[in-house]
Formats: C-alpha cells, sequence, structure tokens
C-alpha cells in the first residue's frame, strides 16, 4: 500500500486548509513555514510521512501538515511515535515538542527515545516557558524567570535540552533558531540521519517570553552565533573569532582570528562525530562564549526500529505460525471417547 | 461433590481408598520450591484423568527471610473424580516443609485432615521466627489432626549422598521427595515427572540424577516405612479416579497464557498483527513473557519505559494500522488512563488487559481481588465509554480475549478485558478448542476515497469510524484528543457539536450490547426465588455454592457475567424475575451497585476482600441464609 516512489511536491502541497492558530508574530510560523519548505527537498510524499505531537502550542503542528497527523497527549509523543515506527518503519515520523512536553511531563519518554534511538526526527521548540498554559515558567526558563507561578521569581536550574540529549545518548544533536534561514538546512541533516535525530529550535515566545533570545538572535547581536559546518573551523564574529581547546583545563576558550588565520589561533575544525567536543559545545555558557548552532553532532549508530525487526527476522526464520498446534503442545493428555 | 468426604487413616497403608475429591497443600519457605511441587502434582494429577483446580499463594518478596511467617509459599490442588471448579475449601492433607508454613496453613486443614511435616526443620530456630513456644509436633497442639512427620531433609540428604551434591543443593531436591511421597499416596504415575527433570536439568544430569533420586526415594518412603510400627500412623495411599470428560485433547493452561493465545487467535481471526505494549508488574507480566516468544505470529512486543508509554506506544500501532494491546493490573492501568482516554477521543481499536490485585495503591501485589471494576467501567475523565469484559477462569480469558479483539476492531473503541491474579496464575485443564470452529471478524482498512468524499469521522452502521492505515494515498487526516467535529473529525469546540460526538460516542459503547450473546443462567432456571450473579473468578465457588444448594432442594440459580458494560439486553429482565438477588464479589459490592444503577433491582452484596477467593461453605451460606 505504501508507493514511496518519490513525487515533486511543492511547499504548497504540505499545507492543511485548516486555520493556523498561533499567536500573531509567534515563532511556529516560521518553524512551520521551515518544515513545509524542507518537506519537497527530501523527496518527501505526504502520504508516508506522519507528525506525531504531544500538547503544548508548537503540539498543533501536525493539523498543519498535510500529511496523516496525531495531537496526542502531555508527553507522550514519543511514545506513541515508537508504536507508529514500530508497527510501519517505512512512515517518515516526525515528533514535534516543546520544552514543557518533551521535557517535563515527558522528561522520561524522551529520554528513552533517545536512548534507544528509534528513527525518527524529534523537533523541540524551546521558548522557555508554558505558553499554552498562559505563561508559567519552564524547564529551561532561566533563574530567576518571573512568571504567574514565579511572582518573586523562579529559583530552580534549568536544563539544557541539547546536553540532556547527549546524555541520554542522542546520536544526532542540532541547534536553530526559528526565523534562521539555516533552519531548513538543520531539518534536512536531521532527516538525512537515521535514528533518533534531535533538534533544539529556539522559537520565540511574543506573548509570554518575548525577546528571550534576542542575546544571539537580534541583528545587532549575531557576532554571538556560532554556525558549525562539518570539516569548517569553528568561527564567528565575522571570522574575527573561534573556539579553540584549553589544553590545559581540557575546556574550550574563545580565541581571537587575526587576519583570517585560524589555525595559528589555534580554533577547532568541526568534526560531527566527536562527542566530546559536543558535549563542551551544549555546555558553553552563553555570554562569555557564542551560541553554538546548526549540527553540533551526527554520528549515526543503529537504530532502534532496525534493531528490533532484523531480531525478529532473525528468531522466526523457518518458524511457521501454527496456532493450533501452538495451542495443542505443553502439559497435554488425551480423553479418549 | 467437590471436596473430598473426611479421610480417616486406614488400618493398612496398602488398602488402597478410594475418594471423588481431595485438597492437597504444599506449604514451605519461599525457597523450598512449592509453587514447582504443586506444578508437578497438577501435571500428575492431569494425567491421571482427575479434574482440578489449583491456587498458588505465594509471598510478595522475592526471596523472605528463611524461615519467617511471612516467607510462606503455597500451592494448594483441589483434584478429582468429578468436575472441580474451585481449589477447594480447607485441604485434607497439608504438607508443611517447617514451623511457619505448619502454623500459616494448619488453621485451613480439615479436622481429620492429615499433616505431613519435616521434623528435621522443626529446630529451636525455626520454632522461634515461627513463634511457636513449644514444638508443635511434641506437644499435642496437633490432636485435632492426624500427623505424620519425619525428617525429611535428613532422608533427603541420605537419598542424594550418591551425587556429591553441597549441602544446600542436596537440600534444595527436598521438594522432589515431598512430591515422590505424594504420588505415592495418591497412586501417581512417577515417569512424566521423570522425564520432566531429565529435559529441565537437561544441562546437568547430576541435578537431573539427584533429583529424580529423591522423587524415588520420597515414593519408595511411602511404600515400605512406618507400616505396623507400633505408635505410628501409617501413610494413607488413596485413589482417586479419572474425571468423566468430553473425549479430546486436553492441556493445563493459566489464564496468562490463555489471553496470549487468545490474544493472537483474536488478531488471527480479525487479520490484522499485534502490537503488544507493556511494563513489568505483578500478576501480569506472565502475558508480556508469553507474547514475546510468539513473534512468528505477527506479534511485536515492546517493554515500554513505563505504563503510560506501554498504552501510548500501542495507541500509536492502532493508529497505523495494527490492534495495539497492552496489559497491567491496577496500579498501572490507573497510569494509562489518560491515554484510554485518548483511545476513546481517537475511536481507535485498542486491548487493554487488567490482572486485578487486591487493594488500592501498591496494595496486595500477588493476592487475588476484583476490585477494579468501577476502574474499567467508569474511572476516566469525561464521559468516556467503553467496553468491559471479564473472564472467569483461566480457560474462559481465552475466549474472553478473542472476544475484546473481536469488539475492539469491529467497534474502533478500546476495550478493558479483566482477570485477576488468581485467573493469571492459576492452572485448569483446557479441552484444546478446535480453531476452525471460531467465526472470523476480519477488519477492513479503508484504501480509497469512498464515494461522496473522506470522512475520518464517518461512521458504518455500528457507528464505527473507518480505519485508515498512514501510507494510504488520498486519505491523510489529522486526529487527536481534542474534540473532533462530526464526520470530518475537525477540531471543534461548538456546544452542539460537543453534545453530537458524546451522544455518539456513548450510543456506539452502547450498541455493542446488540452484537453480544443475551445472558443465559449457567445453572438453575430462568425465574425463581434467589439468583447468585457474578463476574470473573468468583465462577467456580458461586456455582459449586449454587449446586450444592440445589441438590438441596433450594431454589437458587447462576447467572455469571462475561460482558460487564454494555451489559446483554436480557439482562435486566431476566434479573427482576427473581424474588432475591445476591451478588457475591471480591470487593465492597461494586457491580452489585452498576446491577443496581442500571435496572433498578434490589441487588444484594455478598462480599469479601481478604485477597483469598471465596470458600464454597461462605456462598452455600448465604444461599441457606437467604432461604432459610
Amino acid at each position: 500500500m505504501n508507493d514511496m516512489t518519490p513525487i515533486k511536491t511543492t511547499p504548497k502541497d504540505w499545507e492543511t486548509d485548516q486555520e493556523v492558530r498561533w499567536c500573531p508574530g509567534c515563532g511556529d510560523y516560521a518553524i512551520l513555514k521551515a518544515v513545509q519548505r524542507t518537506m519537497p527537498e527530501i523527496g518527501g510524499t505526504p502520504e508516508n510521512t506522519v507528525f506525531v505531537s504531544g500538547i503544548g502550542c508548537s503540539s498543533r503542528f501536525p493539523y498543519y501538515m498535510e500529511t496523516y497527523g496525531f495531537h496526542t497527549i502531555h508527553g507522550r509523543a514519543p511514545a506513541v511515535a515508537t508504536g507508529v515506527k514500530l508497527a510501519n518503519p517505512d512512515l517518515d515520523v516526525w515528533v514535534i515538542s516543546g520544552d514543557g512536553d518533551a521535557l517535563s511531563i515527558g522528561g522520561n519518554h524522551t529520554m528513552h527515545m533517545l536512548r534507544r534511538n528509534l528513527d525518527c526526527q524529534f523537533l523541540l521548540f524551546n521558548n522557555e516557558i508554558y505558553g499554552l498554559t498562559k505563561g508559567q515558567y519552564s524547564p529551561t526558563s532561566r533563574e530567576g524567570t518571573r512568571s504567574p507561578s514565579t511572582p518573586f521569581g523562579s529559583v530552580d536550574h534549568p536544563t539544557k535540552p541539547c546536553a540532556f540529549a547527549l546524555g541520554a545518548g542522542a546520536r544526532f544533536v542540532a541547534r536553530a533558531i526559528d526565523v534562521s534561514k539555516q533552519l531548513v538546512d538543520v531539518l534536512k541533516s536531521a532527516h538525512a540521519h537515521k535514528g533518533t535525530a534531535f533538534v533544539e529550535i529556539f522559537q520565540n515566545c511574543i506573548v509570554y517570553n518575548a525577546d528571550v533570545f534576542a542575546g544571539f538572535t537580534e541583528k545587532a547581536n549575531r557576532d554571538h552565533q556560532l554556525w558549525l559546518e562539518n570539516g569548517k573551523p569553528m568561527l564567528f564574529a565575522g571570522d574575527t573569532k573561534g573556539i579553540a581547546l584549553d589544553v590545559a583545563s581540557l575546556s574550550l576558550k574563545v580565541v581571537d582570528v587575526v587576519d583570517g588565520n585560524w589555525e595559528a589561533a589555534g580554533v577547532l575544525v568541526h568534526d560531527v562525530t566527536n562527542r566530546t567536543v559536543a558535549h563542551m559545545l551544549v555546555e558553553m555558557p552563553f555570554g562569555e562564549f557564542p551560541m553554538a548552532l546548526g549540527v553540533l553532532y551526527d554520528d549515526p549508530r543503529p537504530t532502534f526500529d532496525s534493531a528490533v525487526f532484523e531480531q525478529n527476522a532473525a528468531v522466526t526464520k523457518g518458524k511457521l505460525p501454527n496456532l493450533q498446534k501452538l495451542i495443542s503442545t505443553g502439559q497435554t493428555w488425551t480423553v479418549d471417547a | 461433590m467437590a471436596t473430598a468426604a473426611r479421610i480417616d487413616a486406614p488400618d493398612n497403608a496398602s488398602h488402597l481408598q478410594s475418594s471423588e475429591a481431595v485438597v492437597v497443600r504444599f506449604a514451605g519457605d519461599s525457597g523450598d520450591g512449592m509453587q514447582l511441587t504443586g506444578g508437578q502434582f497438577t501435571l500428575s494429577s492431569a494425567l491421571a484423568g482427575n479434574d482440578f483446580a489449583t491456587f498458588p499463594d505465594f509471598p510478595a518478596e522475592i526471596r523472605a527471610p528463611l524461615g519467617t511467617l511471612f516467607g510462606v509459599s503455597a500451592f494448594q490442588i483441589n483434584f478429582g473424580s468429578t468436575e472441580i471448579e474451585t481449589a477447594g475449601d480447607a485441604p485434607d492433607v497439608l504438607v508443611a516443609m517447617n514451623p511457619a508454613a505448619l502454623k500459616t496453613n494448619v488453621k485451613d486443614l480439615k479436622p481429620g485432615g492429615l499433616i505431613i511435616a519435616d521434623s528435621g526443620e522443626f529446630t529451636a530456630r525455626n520454632l522461634a521466627k515461627a513463634e511457636y513456644d513449644a514444638n508443635p509436633l511434641e506437644d499435642d497442639s496437633l490432636v485435632k489432626w492426624q500427623l505424620i512427620q519425619f525428617n525429611i531433609s535428613q532422608l533427603t540428604l541420605d537419598a542424594v549422598k550418591p551425587f556429591g551434591l553441597g549441602n544446600k543443593e542436596a537440600l534444595r531436591c527436598k521438594n522432589m521427595w515431598t512430591l515422590g511421597l505424594s504420588l505415592w499416596m495418591f497412586d501417581r504415575d512417577r515417569q512424566p515427572i521423570i522425564d520432566w527433570l531429565k529435559d529441565k536439568f537437561a544441562k546437568n544430569p547430576v541435578l537431573a540424577d539427584a533429583n529424580i533420586a529423591a522423587l524415588n526415594a520420597g515414593h519408595a518412603y511411602g511404600e515400605t516405612a512406618e507400616i505396623g510400627q507400633p505408635g505410628m500412623v501409617a501413610i494413607p495411599q488413596r485413589h482417586v479416579s479419572a474425571a468423566p470428560v468430553e473425549p479430546g485433547l486436553y492441556r493445563t493452561i493459566t489464564g496468562a497464557d490463555a489471553v496470549a493465545y487468545g490474544l493472537v487467535a483474536g488478531c488471527q481471526l480479525a487479520d490484522v498483527k499485534m502490537f503488544f505494549g507493556g511494563y513489568p508488574i505483578t500478576p501480569a507480566s506472565s502475558i508480556l513473557h508469553a507474547l514475546s516468544r510468539l513473534k512468528e505470529y505477527g506479534v511485536m512486543t515492546f517493554q515500554a519505559e513505563d505504563e503510560i508509554a506501554a498504552i501510548a506506544s500501542a495507541i500509536g500501532a492502532s493508529y497505523a494500522g495494527q490492534l495495539g494491546v497492552t496489559s497491567s493490573s491496577g496500579p498501572g492501568i490507573a497510569l494509562k488512563t489518560e491515554a484510554i482516554g485518548l483511545a476513546v477521543m481517537t475511536e481507535l481499536p485498542l486491548v487493554i488487559v487488567n490482572s486485578q490485585r487486591g487493594g488500592p495503591s501498591t496494595g496486595l501485589p500477588t493476592k487475588t481481588e476484583q476490585s477494579d471494576l468501577y476502574q474499567a467501567v467508569y474511572g476516566r475523565n469525561g464521559d468516556t465509554p467503553l467496553p468491559v469484559i471479564a473472564a472467569r477462569s483461566p480457560s474462559d480469558a481465552f475466549d474472553c480475549a478473542i472476544e475484546a479483539v473481536r469488539i475492539a476492531t469491529q467497534f474502533m473503541t478500546p476495550v478493558i478485558l479483566l482477570t485477576d491474579g488468581y485467573i493469571a496464575n492459576a492452572a485448569e485443564p483446557w479441552k484444546v478448542p478446535d480453531m476452525s470452529t471460531y467465526q472470523p471478524f476480519p477488519v477492513t482498512f479503508l484504501d480509497h476515497v469512498p464515494e461522496g468524499g473522506f470522512k475520518p469521522y464517518g461512521r458504518d452502521n455500528k457507528l464505527a469510524r473507518p480505519w485508515v492505515k498512514p501510507g494510504t494515498p488520498g486519505l491523510r487526516h489529522r486526529i487527536g484528543g481534542i474534540e473532533k467535529q462530526v464526520d470530518t473529525g475537525h477540531i471543534n469546540y461548538s456546544p452542539e457539536n460537543h453534545q453530537a460526538m458524546t451522544d455518539l460516542r456513548k450510543n456506539k459503547v452502547d450498541g455493542v450490547a446488540d452484537h453480544i450473546p443475551d445472558q443465559d443462567v449457567c445453572l438453575g432456571t430462568t425465574s425463581g426465588k434467589l439468583a447468585l450473579v457474578g463476574w470473573g473468578s468468583t465462577f467456580g465457588p458461586i456455582h459449586q455454592a449454587v449446586r450444592r444448594a440445589r441438590a438441596k432442594g433450594m431454589d437458587v440459580s447462576h447467572i455469571h457475567l462475561r460482558h460487564i458494560w454494555p451489559m446483554p439486553k436480557n439482562l435486566g429482565e431476566l434479573l427482576k424475575s427473581y424474588d432475591t438477588v445476591i451478588v457475591p464479589e471480591m470487593n465492597t459490592g461494586q457491580l452489585k451497585t452498576v446491577l443496581r444503577d442500571q435496572y433498578l433491582v434490589d441487588a444484594k452484596p455478598l462480599n469479601k476482600v481478604s485477597g483469598q477467593p471465596f470458600r464454597i461453605a461462605e456462598i452455600e451460606a448465604a444461599i441457606e441464609e437467604a432461604l432459610g
């Protein structure tokens, strides 16, 4: 039934007739457009694509994609997606989640999806706030965030989504900004990766947490963006600065690059398969360091679904199902007429 | 008559007494292998053609401290030459492997019943652990019963000496020694057990030989020892004849295996693959274990990270075109509740098996109860109706699982199948059904745009919406937990639409009643003075009690429900045709309340919430009181 022949589509083919209901100016619009632009470029087939979401502003996403879609319950999208993919591995599964959905109520499922490495794209829209419930602080909100539930400022430490993902065993970790033109490329890389491709997208909640990422997203602050490319030096601020390794402390440092001579400055070349450096990149404190963006880590290993199907094929090889025989074995005896 | 006539010690052990039915309880430390002994004794009973029922009763602790009262593990079997439906009330024979086992079990033994005790374990230390001030084998505290004691530990050590096992390993053969003696007592063949031991210890022939030697020694001991010695009670031997049963192939089956096989059978009849998402929990894990080995039957099993992921993954699989199944016990079902609501809202087929345990919260994980009926029927937010089915016995669980699959796939709805700890663990003989006699109920996936356009929430004559596999061209659609618009399935919050959808969901589930059999009366008449209405694993004791009462000429009938929700259409009229209705339940009166609500009948409760099944006598007493 699944016709896998790639068909040519346009972004328009991926739009539904449903009215998009996010607040005017919400970053979700830009992400939706970027995903709709990505799908034709990856040769996606609408009927073989499934968007699965949990609960939250971001989780309305499936209603706006002209594909199959399942808007599930709070935090459980990874688990539902696991069932979808195991039932039909031919489907291209995308999980849409937010910081509260993926890291608070659904943290357990996110961890286990990443650990198992189910083949899917996991887009975490991080706006550092609970939008749909009108603005309470979230597990990614910075310390001191004032919100209806923390009128005097939050006191707990936020989690870093990409560090969480790497810690859980993710084999693909990327970061992008809702309105950044590079988002499509990041999504294409995520789709090309076999396994759970974890993408944190900084999404601006214009109503409850506006401009919380302005420190690196504003035009004037673009020098604080470090866009990583495999095999390229880690340069930013118009190539005047770079990231180098401080050998003495085994940590990263910012170095000045004079006359483009980044090698002399000891600037690291980005290797997407280097897990150790990936851990350092996601932990870089913003301010002192730029925000690392793009594909931070990409080193595939066998996926959960492929392992399951391989094992099932191996253990069932040559075994013919015979239910009558199955129920007739064990501790049996015959009563004669 | 399901339980034995009182057993008297015969004058001579070589004289074979004939009994209709005998109840034997093996009790020992949880490390003594009592469940294994009981299981093998069950097999030997089956091979001897007896009908039987068993009741394993083990502690919640994996390895409770040695010799303690709470570490006692027991296995009871009722076997006989007549139809057996319960594990029996009071045992005729108690095998007590230590003081704690004696203390916790002897009070259940029939007056005049036989105690076989391992005197080697009645040490000062073990007596203290069992809180005995004096050795009961040596004072007259057991005078109500017959007592046979010998040093089973020492006799076992002697029997296995040639095999050079360490002391601890050698003592592990005690259960086989005891089994050997029991086989002799009830005139049973040893060979199947010997074959089983050889198979079990195929990789360690020394252990196999040692266990067989212990088994033979126990058997020989019964034959030769103690006979005619003054002052000793001889070991009584008796023969229980084969029960007259329908000819055919039989096997022993536990409820857990029956559910697993029934789900596989149901999916074959529905022509759909099964996805089973589970999370370990006592006493439901055995279903996950059984299904994990049946992959060639189109079964995918997934041990999820928690109960919620287990059901959520099953819902995902159902959405993708397989039948999602999940299984748990009360606390796990509680965690799944929100997701069950999602399955109701998205109208996807799903089977949820609840092997009920005792009590609220963690409660009594290894004990049995049927106190999740409210949870199954009512326990969700919103008006969230779904069909509920309850199995009455291990073998009945097979047909109930098929029925759950049928309703789930035909009506596009989650279905809850209730069993309990007793059904899950207990074994009974099962006449292996001929699968060709089952009517298939193949599902139809919508694979094209129908005339008039595709409506994801359009309905057939059963009010079921179409099942569409993602991947199907032309039928792309989105579903979710937010209220759906009639027909289109788009998000819709309008008051009229919510009313309409709430009514549709209710009517669909109510309509299941048009597609289930009328309620029958399983024993007795369709009207009269008294009806006992039960559900689930109380079937055995209710049935026996009603049978006994009817034998005494009392006007009492037994009705047992399989369909808890919706109920059979004739049930209301049926109940109103009796003067009195009593509902025996292992809860505080849940079915009773539902019956009162549905039919305004004055159903009276008969409740037991001790973690133990009803005794026949308890129900008999209630019948006598009602008709007295």
